[in-house]
This record gives structure tokens, sequence and C-alpha cells, in this order.
């Protein structure tokens, strides 16, 4: 079923409000002051003249009232610096005045004076331990995930191939910059109006920070111009500066950050290091793999420990092997703090594996489809972790339709004979990945949350869904009014979702990790449920009812009885078991299963890459909305291209150098390729009419998809991204003396 | 927004005499700041954002409606400076007889860009990756500039000086681009290589034409973007193609000649020998396809 | 030199007569949504490169990011919240709604009214021209494939309109 866009007609008219469209009367605009040193220590601040300093509000973390931390897992990241910076763009000074011109210049008059200290920008010099500049081993997190003994296979495998992969920082780049508006004071305490995927993070932070109870504290989500994970931790910063400077200042302050702040300052994809050592037999079959896994969290905790876990989750794909050695380090350098990522550490290990596969088969003299069909999990197999598939994946039926589709091996063989040529300036190549993505929090994370969704009746006989879930543009409002009308058996019209805002809606957890249709969407399912129990109960609803007759009993439930709200905790399905220490068992409740293929052009004039054609098959459980879902698709997959080709971050001694649009190289729709679309369907149980998780999916596969297939067209061996042209003349020709070239 | 609109003033003349004249003024007295044009804006407005506009002082050439006209002559084409890279692509003879000029506009930035930026603006910016430069540099393009003391013509290959240096006094303004309507019937081509498909500043840009005749290259014109500090017409990589039959030899010499005219750099959008690599590759791309 | 001033402006915004005072460089972006409270045009980056600032000035596609106040003198201006009443670009909001155009809605605006400004110039474009013209608006939701869609479906509604 296809309903429309629950606010799109808002957002079609230009009407819908985001947080800088907020407009207050008395209100201050905010700027941070940021270190211009990767490490070392505050010294002074200055005020230079050339502003009339007296009418600005100035917050140091002197004026921090509760702790002087951002409050995410652990609490290492300062609100503000207090005598130390871990990075070049760490906050020390806040501004607000009313005039964001005469704030802006007043920015550049802070001068911070510092004592710098040598810092780490690598992930190799920071495993290395250069220099240490977090914790006693600058380890964030180091985990190890085993399965059999892997030190049996080496001697006896016919193969062992190797290989090591890495993937760079990419940006969010969701085109609504990241901003704040809050309102304080000391006796009715704070507002913040936002930007934003997780209310009640801002909310956690916000009280950790000004050292207010809960209740003191409402978070409010304005309409947010996408997230894709980059407004799952980071608005909890700029929320808590806003508020520190409104409760100084007695009046609202707006902070907004423009592209350049925005790009320079807010988290990144991890960038990472993954090396392979895998032994096969001759026929194929993984006998043995042993995967170390690194990431680069920057300068604090935020959540790279948890980005790690799925990454190595991930990084042993969909494959059966009875031998698995994975290990992982988060470590620290002194880089802003990276932080979520549509996917969340899974892309950066599939990369790495699905080009290993790749390189295997090459090895090996087996086409590479056949290298996966040997080796793909199945019903009762278990994964790395040991988890066994109660479900039935069908990788070989995803494989057949998705190479079908592209129209795979005559491609191959066509573009294999053109390429010959070598009169063909532009080559083509044809390649594919298989994959799978765990939907909701790993492990024991969905028990520990606890999430809880309500419905409730309206006067009016309409239905409200309460959740702390955000529409952030991958269509939650719409999918929650499907899944209630379904639940009920009333049109979508009748159902009304609330702007998330933490004094009014339960705490249904962060949008996030894939969760919000199959974990949040099935306890408002249940709520649904709930709620319709009560009206059969009361007597006021039969058994089978026609939406008005639902209407009626609704409305006359509110009349009669008074207020009718119904609300759903998560509970875990009991099949889940998982061991958090040793990292064995149910890392996730199911997986989604997909197979991506793509066809590229190279231009060996100029070294450029374009994606010609793109086929996303996958099995997500249950369809609920095919327009949407086929757009998180199309949109995941075009994310993924820029992750393979376009989007480099160029950090220079911990600063991002290219923080500007024009130099941070995103695909626009002349860069951008026909997507095809195809779904299998396989209902999970515990998903609201079957659905699984969707969102995180398309960026795993994208990426190694185009870098097999340009590695098909050039044989060029190809080992990071993104693979820009200059990166991919180097992978084709090496490092040549100057003048060889003629 | 790092810039204050409030500390920049506008001029905005409806005529040429008038802009003319408030140049002229401006540039006398020692005390006022200089005046710099204003046409579309999409450079200078992108600075005030960055909070990196140092003038303060503008000339709007907006209301004028002069510079925006287009002059087809008998020998050559005058095109205002201030015609915008949309009317530009579009116009008939322009794309009959300078493809390459049209192939360029239609390539710089995206549409609502096109629709303001100005092949004036884009001269006077005098950015080594302009994207028009290579076309009119191959084209034999002449300015005509003016000021209150009168009109001059200088060949556009002689107008950049230096990065970002130009041969304009503070008083003087491009009043027209010609073009010489000698082109009609030569293999020509451009290649703009941006890190997209739009929205991209080059890294490297190509322009080439040749007239050939009796299986000789009579006459040769190469031009590139981004490889120096000013775009550069590659006159030693044109001499090794004068006079010469088009085999692999004369393809030879003309990336020899190449490799040694042209001096790029590292920076922030690409590298040296990225930049290196692919000038020769598109020379060579580009006489290849001529032999076809 | 004199302290830069204010200057009055009038133009013609959604059909409306409007009078101004702005300075000459402010942005025409920042006229619309601080002055005129049209907060349906968005800032992406500020530079010129995201479109989500798009409007139509006199006829043609701009970003309004780098439009100075001053060259707007005497103007028609066309924002989104006039799209309603626009013909083409009431049909181009009708069939994004329908057809997945939309998502997170930020890019919306702009996207909506460079596909209008394509449409009232072209009747039938092909997909290399939908792609082409909205090559200056950067959508980080879509993949660009539902508002290639949309915009195509735009045409074909007009078509059966015109008919």
């Amino acid at each position: 079923m296809t309903i429309l866009r629950k606010e799109g007609r808002e957002k079609a008219r230009g009407a819908a409000f985001y947080v800088d469209d907020i407009a207050f009367s008395n209100l201050l605009h905010g700027t941070t002051v940021r270190s211009s040193i990767a490490r070392g220590c505050i010294s002074g601040i200055s005020y230079l003249p050339g502003v009339p300093w007296d009418e600005f509000t100035i917050v140091t973390s002197k004026d921090i009232p509760g702790k002087n931390c951002i409050a995410h897992i652990l609490h290492d990241q300062p609100c503000l610096a207090d005598g130390l910076i871990n990075h070049p763009e760490e906050p020390v000074v806040l501004l607000a005045h009313p005039d964001r011109h005469v704030l802006e210049k007043a920015r550049r008059l802070v001068q911070i004076e510092t004592k710098e200290l040598p810092a780490v920008f690598t992930i190799e010099d920071s495993l290395a331990r250069k220099q240490v500049i977090w914790g006693a081993d600058n380890l964030f997190k180091s985990l190890l995930i085993e399965k059999g003994n892997v030190d049996s296979v080496w001697a006896g495998a016919d193969r062992i191939i190797e290989g090591e992969y890495s993937t760079g920082a990419q940006e969010q780049l969701y085109l609504e910059p990241n901003g704040m508006v809050a309102k304080a004071d000391n006796l009715s305490g704070v507002t913040v109006w936002g930007s934003m995927q997780c209310p009640f993070y801002v909310h956690h932070a916000l009280v950790t920070a000004l050292g207010l109870q809960a209740d003191k504290v409402r978070v409010i989500q304005t309409e947010t111009g996408g997230g894709f994970g980059g407004k799952e931790d980071y608005p909890s910063v700029i929320a808590t500066h806003a508020a520190l400077l409104s409760l100084k200042a007695g009046k609202p302050v707006k902070m907004i950050y423009d592209r350049a702040e925005d790009l320079a300052a807010t988290t990144k994809r991890h960038p990472s290091r993954t090396r392979h050592k895998t032994a096969v037999s001759k026929s194929g079959k993984l006998l043995g793999m042993e995967v170390d896994f690194a990431i680069d969290g920057g300068a604090y905790a935020t959540i790279s420990s948890v980005v790690l876990s799925r990454g190595a989750i991930h990084a042993a794909g969909p494959y059966l092997c009875p031998n698995v050695r994975i290990r992982g380090h988060a470590v620290a350098t002194n880089s802003p703090p990276n932080g979520a990522f549509r996917g969340f550490g899974a892309p950066q290990s599939i990369f790495a594996l699905e080009r290993h596969m790749d390189t295997i088969a090459a090895e090996l003299g087996i086409p590479p489809e056949e290298l996966r069909r040997r080796n793909f999990l199945h019903q009762g197999d278990q994964t790395a972790t040991g988890q066994v598939l109660r479900e039935k994946p069908d990788m070989e039926g995803l494989l057949e339709k998705a190479l079908n589709a592209a129209g795979y091996h005559e491609k191959r063989k066509a573009f294999a004979e053109a390429n010959a040529n070598p009169e063909t300036r532009v080559k083509k190549g044809i390649g594919f990945s298989a994959f799978m993505h765990g939907a909701g929090f790993t492990g024991s994370g969905e028990k520990m949350l606890a999430s809880v969704a309500a419905v409730q009746a309206t006067a009016a006989g309409r239905i409200e869904v309460l959740a702390s879930s955000t529409e952030i543009g991958q269509g939650a409002n719409t999918v929650f009014a499907q899944i209630v009308s379904h639940a009920l058996g009333i049109p979508s019209d009748w159902v009304d979702v609330v702007r998330p805002d933490t004094s009014i809606v339960p705490n249904s957890g962060p949008t996030v990790a894939s969760r919000t249709t199959m974990i949040v969407g099935k306890l408002v399912e249940n709520a649904a449920l709930g709620l319709r129990e009560v009206l059969r109960q009361s007597g006021r609803l039969g058994l089978s009812h026609t939406p008005s007759d639902f209407q009626q009993a609704l409305s006359t439930y509110v009349r009669e009885v008074g207020p009718l709200r119904s609300d759903s905790t998560y509970k875990q399905p009991s099949h889940i078991e998982w061991d958090d220490m040793n990292y064995r068992g149910d890392a996730y409740g199911t997986f989604a299963w997909a197979v991506y293929v793509a066809e590229v052009s190279v231009d060996t004039v100029t070294y450029e890459t374009k994606v010609d054609h793109f086929v996303a098959a996958q099995e997500v459980g249950k369809v609920i909305h095919p327009m949407l879902a086929a757009g998180q698709i199309e949109g995941g997959v075009t994310q993924g291209i820029g992750f393979a080709i376009y989007e480099e971050v160029v950090n220079r001694s911990g600063r991002m150098a290219n923080n500007r649009l024009t130099n941070y190289i995103i695909p626009t729709s002349m860069d951008t390729p026909r997507i095809q679309v195809i779904f299998a369907e396989n209902p999970y149980a515990h998903g609201p009419q079957g659905a699984k998780g969707i969102g995180e999916l398309p960026l795993d596969g994208a990426a190694p998809a185009i870098l097999n297939a340009v590695s098909f067209a050039t044989g060029a061996p190809i080992h990071q991204i993104p693979m820009t042209p200059e990166h991919l003349l180097r992978a084709l020709h090496g490092a040549k003396p100057e003048g060889q070239q003629l | 927004m790092r810039g204050d609109p409030g500390n920049f003033e506008v001029l905005t003349p409806t005529s040429l005499p008038e802009a003319l004249r408030l140049m002229s003024e401006a540039a006398l007295d020692q005390d006022s700041p200089l005046l710099k044009p204003l046409a579309g804006g999409t450079d200078l407005m992108v600075l005030m954002e960055m909070g990196a506009l140092q003038c303060e002082r503008f000339l709007s050439l907006h209301a004028i409606d002069e510079l925006r006209s287009f002059r087809p002559e008998e020998d050559s084409v005058a095109i205002g400076a201030a015609m915008t890279f949309s009317r530009i692509r579009t116009e008939a003879i322009l794309r009959e007889e300078f493809p390459l000029l049209c192939e360029a506009a239609g390539q710089v930035g995206a549409l609502a860009i096109q629709n303001r930026g100005t092949l004036g603006g884009n001269i006077a910016n005098a950015s080594p990756a302009a994207d028009s430069a290579p076309a009119l540099l191959a084209y034999d393009a002449e300015l005509e500039i003016v000021s209150q003391s009168g009109t001059r013509r200088i060949p556009y290959s002689a107008f950049h000086t230096g990065y970002k240096e130009m041969q304009l006094r503070p008083d003087e303004l491009i009043r027209s681009i010609l073009l010489p309507r000698k082109w009609k019937g030569c293999h020509q081509s451009f290649r703009k290589v941006g890190a997209r498909a739009a929205q991209a500043i080059s890294k490297v840009s190509f322009a080439g034409v040749l007239r050939i005749s009796d299986g000789l290259i009579q006459e040769a014109r190469i031009a590139m973007g981004s490889v120096a500090p000013t775009p550069l017409r590659c006159v030693h990589t044109e001499r090794a193609l004068q006079g010469k039959k088009l085999d692999f030899s004369a393809i030879g010499r003309a990336k020899e000649a190449l490799f040694k005219e042209i001096s790029p750099v590292d920076d922030i959008r690409s590298n040296r020998e990225y930049r290196l690599r692919v000038s020769l590759n598109l020379i060579e791309d580009f006489l290849l396809s001529a032999r076809k | 030199m004199s302290a830069p001033k204010k200057i009055s402006l009038h133009c013609t915004v959604n059909g409306e007569p409007r009078e101004l005072n702005a300075y000459p460089m402010a942005r025409l972006l920042d006229v619309l949504r601080e002055d005129l409270r049209l907060t349906g045009t968005k800032e992406g980056c500020g530079e010129g490169e995201c479109g989500a600032c798009a409007v139509i000035l006199n006829g043609e596609l701009v970003n309004s990011c780098l439009v100075p106040a001053i060259q707007v003198q005497g103007a028609e201006i066309l924002t989104i919240e006039g799209a309603a009443n626009h013909p083409i670009a009431a049909q181009v909001q009708e069939a994004f709604l329908r057809h997945g155009g939309v998502q997170c809605g930020i890019c919306s605006p702009g996207v909506i009214l460079a596909a209008a400004n394509l449409l009232s110039h072209d009747k039938a474009p092909s997909e290399a021209d939908i792609r082409e013209s909205l090559a200056g608006n950067l959508c980080r939701c879509t993949g660009y494939s539902k508002i290639v869609d949309s915009v195509a479906y735009a045409a074909s509604d007009l078509k059966g309109t015109r008919s």
C-alpha cells in the first residue's frame, strides 16, 4: 500500500517548520569559538578590542552548572574545553549577541593562547601509541569474536589469501545544517527546539551539563532536513551550548551552524583499516577467516564502541565459515570525534570483505558469483558470533535476481572483449557485492533501552501516535500512520503522529540502527492493538468493525469514560540471547539480506569513474510502503556511490581542509544512475506486518559493488576508498617519476 | 554568513559613460577605497559569505544594457562582458561557430549559476580554473577594454600576467570579448575535468583547435586551465604541431612540449601528478581523435 | 567614505508588490527569509552549490544566496510560497508529493522551483534534460530517482491538462 507522505504537502509548499525558521523578538544568536591547534593546553583567553564586549553574553567552562561533559556512553568529551585541547575544532568559548554580523566579528576577536602538544592523526600511529592521547592506551574499545579455531586451519589450507583495505571519513551531509534554539531560565528550566534524530539523547545531555531535574528540561524536534546518523549525537553539543548561553543571557538563543562549521566540526563516518587473512580450499570453500578491523574514533569516545561492534560483527559477511577470529579496535586520534553515519561501521568492514572475496575468486580462478554461492549462510547455520539463523535467507535467489536484472553475465563477457581492444578509451565494468545487515541495536541493546511507544484517542475519534522516533525524511510519520491504520482497520488519514517533544512522548529510543519501523513500529502496532482491546472489552467495539464503527466507539469512549491511551514496552523475543562479554550469540533479532550490482565506465584519459546503472536486490521482511522503501534504497545507494568514488575528507593535522560544498563532493543528479530496486519478501515474526529494518542496508553494498566493477574494468588493484580519479591513477600506474608518462 | 552586508557600498550606474566616470573618480581619489565591478555575483557573493570579501565599494553592472549586448559583425563577434553563460550557450551563431565556448558555458556550475555568471566576470575574476578561459584562448579572443580615456584592445592571451593578476587598470572595465570568425570547419574539442559532472571547479581543462588541410596542420591552438598560475595558451605545443603531419611522432613532440610548458600544483582539489598525466592524456586523445 | 546605507527596494514577490529597506549587498535569501518572513526558501551552503535557496527571478532560476538585494530592484520573484498559484509549479508540487520526490523536504523548495523552471521552457524534457536542469540542486535523501520521476510525471500531467 502506498499512502501520501504525512508531512509531504507542508514540505512541498515550503511551509514545514525547521529550526532556522524560528523567530523570537528578543532572540540572540550564538556562536562557538574553537581551538586552532589539534592538541595542547590553554594558557589564556583574550578578548581583543573591536566590538562592544559589554553587549555580549560570554560562556566558558566556568559557567557550566552541571558536569562539564557531553553525556554519551562515556563522559569524556567536555562541553567546553577546560585547560586541555584534544582536537582542532574543540569548543572553548561561546558568544551570544542580537546581531549575527557583530557576533561573527567578535568570534574572530577572541584569542585563545595555547601551548601545543604532539598529536596523533592516523589509526596506525594511535595503535603504535606514538603519543598516548586518550586513556592508558588510546583504545576506546577492543573486542574479539571467535568461532572454531582459526589457528588450526592455516597449515592444511590449499590457499591463504591476505589483503588490507581502508575506507575514508565521510560526511553525512544532511542538506539542513545542524542547529538549535534554546530558551532557558533558572525558574522554569530549559526548552530546546532543533534538528535532531534522538530527542532523549539531547535531553540526557542537557540534564547532565545543566545539572537540572529531568522535568525541567524539554526537548522538541523541529522538522529535520536529513540526519543519516549526523544528528544522532552531535545535536547534544549544540543544544547544550545554546542552553548555556540562554541560561546566562536570560533570552532565547539560536545557534545555527553554517556549512563550513558543520563540515569542519561535526561527526563523520569513522575511517577504517581492515586486514584479512583467509584460508580457502581449492574448490573455494572458506576454511578460516582472520580479520583485524580498526576504526578512527577521533578525539573522544562518543559512540565509537558501538560502531566498532556493528562493524566487527558484519566483518565476516553472509558466509558460513567454521573458523573465524575478528579483532576490533576503536582508536583515538586528535581529529574531531567521528560518529554515526548510516551503516555504522558495517559499510567499512563489508567493503573490505567484498573486495577481498573478489580477490580470492580471482586467485582461485573461480567466478566471483560462484565463490559466494559456495559459501552463503543458510537456515540453521551459525554466523561468526555463533548466532543460529532461525530465518531462511535466500542469498542464492537474491544473487540470481540481481545478476539477471543487471544482465551481468552478458555484460561481463561483452565488456571484457571491448576492454581488450587498446583503442577503447572508456573501459566498462560490472561487479557486485553480497551482504547482510542486522536491524535494531546490537546484542542486548534493545533490551536495555526498553523502549515505549503509545497511541491515544482524541475526542474527535482520531488516533495519535506518541513516540520519540523522529521523522527525518525517511518516512517515520507515514509508516507509523500506516501501521496503525492496518492494525485498526481505519484510514491512515485518521492517524496523527505527534511531534516528538520529551514532555509529551514516551522514550521510544533513538532514531538510529534501522530500528524505527521494525522495533518502534512494532511497539506502535502493539499499542494500537491494545487500544482496540480496551474498546472491545468496554463493549463499544465488536470483533469485526468498519472504520466508522471504530471512530464511533473511540469518541464514545473518550466522552463517556475519559482519556484513552495505550502504551507498549519492548520485550525481547525469547529466542534472542547475547553474551556481551564474549560477543557470542544473537547479535541481532534478524538480518536484511542483499545483493547489489554496479555497472561502471572508467575513462582512461581522465581516470573518472561513472556509475552507469545499479541494481539493488534485497530481502527486508515485509515491505510496508513500497515507495518510501524504494526511496530509502535509492538514497542509500547514492550515498554509497559518494562513499566509493567522490567523497573525500581532506584531513590536515586533524582539521578538515575541504570544508565547503565546492570541495567536498557529493553526487549530483548527473552523477547518479537509474537505480533498479528489487524487493523479495520474507516476513519477520517480530516486525510490524513482518517488516525488518531497512535504513542502513543500502549503504553497505554500493561501494564494494562499484569497486569490484572498477577493478574488472581496469584490472587495478583497489584496496581503498574513496577511489577518486587521483587514487585510481596511482592504482593503475603506480608512482612514476615525472616525465615517464610521455 | 561570515561577511557583513552592511559593510559594503554599491553604486548602480545605468549607462556605460556614467559607470566609467564613477570608476575614474574612484581611481583618482586617493582617499576613496577602490571601486570593484560587480556583475552576476557568483564569485563575489561567495567571498562575502566566507567573510573574505576585501573590497568595500562595488559598481553594479546589472543596469547597463550595453554590456549585455551580442554584436555579430562580418569578421568577428562581440560578446558583451555582462552576457550570462545561459545566453552564451544558446546563442545560435556561437553554437555554430564557437562550440567550445558554448560547451564551456554549459559546464559552468549548474543552471542557476549560468543564469547569473557572466563572461566578463569569469575573465576578471582571473582564476586559472575559469571555465571559459581555454576556449577564449583557443579562439584568439581579444578584450575590448574601456575607460574614460578611451578604448583599447588586448589579446586575451596577454591579459593575465600572474596568479589573479591582469592588465586592467582600476578605472577600466571590460566592455566586450571579441572572437574572430575564422574557426568554422576546424577540428575542435573542449574538455573540463572536474570532480563531478556538474557544480564542479575544474581540476584540468582543455581546449584545442586544429585547421588541417592537405594532410598538414595549418594552424593549431591549444589552451588549458588549472595547470599554471593563469589560464595558459600552450604556444610551444602549438609550435610543435604547426605545419606538421598529424602522425605519432608529432603527437609525441606535442606531449613533450606540453609537459615542459605546464606547471600544475597540488591543491585542495587535485594534485600535480594527476593534472600532469591527464593533461598529457587529453592532448593525446585530442590529436588521436583528429586523425579519425 | 560615508557608511553604507540601506536602500529602498521595490519588487514583486509571488505576485504582490513589496517595499523594503535593505543593504545593497544583503543576500536576496536573507531579504526573503528575514524581512519578508518567507522561510520556505532554505539555506544549505551559502555559496551557490546546493540550490536549496533557489528562486525564480525575472523568469530565471537563481540561487538567492548569491543575489545582492540591489540587483532585484523592480524585479519579479517567485518563491516556493507562491508556487501553489503558479500553474506549472503547482503541478510539480503535486507530482512530488505523489511520486516520492519529497523526503526530508529541505531541498524540496529549490528542486520544485528548478523543475517548474524547466517545464516552463520545455514541455517534454528527456531524462537527461531533467537531470541536467536539476544538477544545481543537491539532494542527499532520494538519490534523485524519485525526483526525476516526479518531474517526468509533472510533465505528462501538464500535457494532459493542456490538450
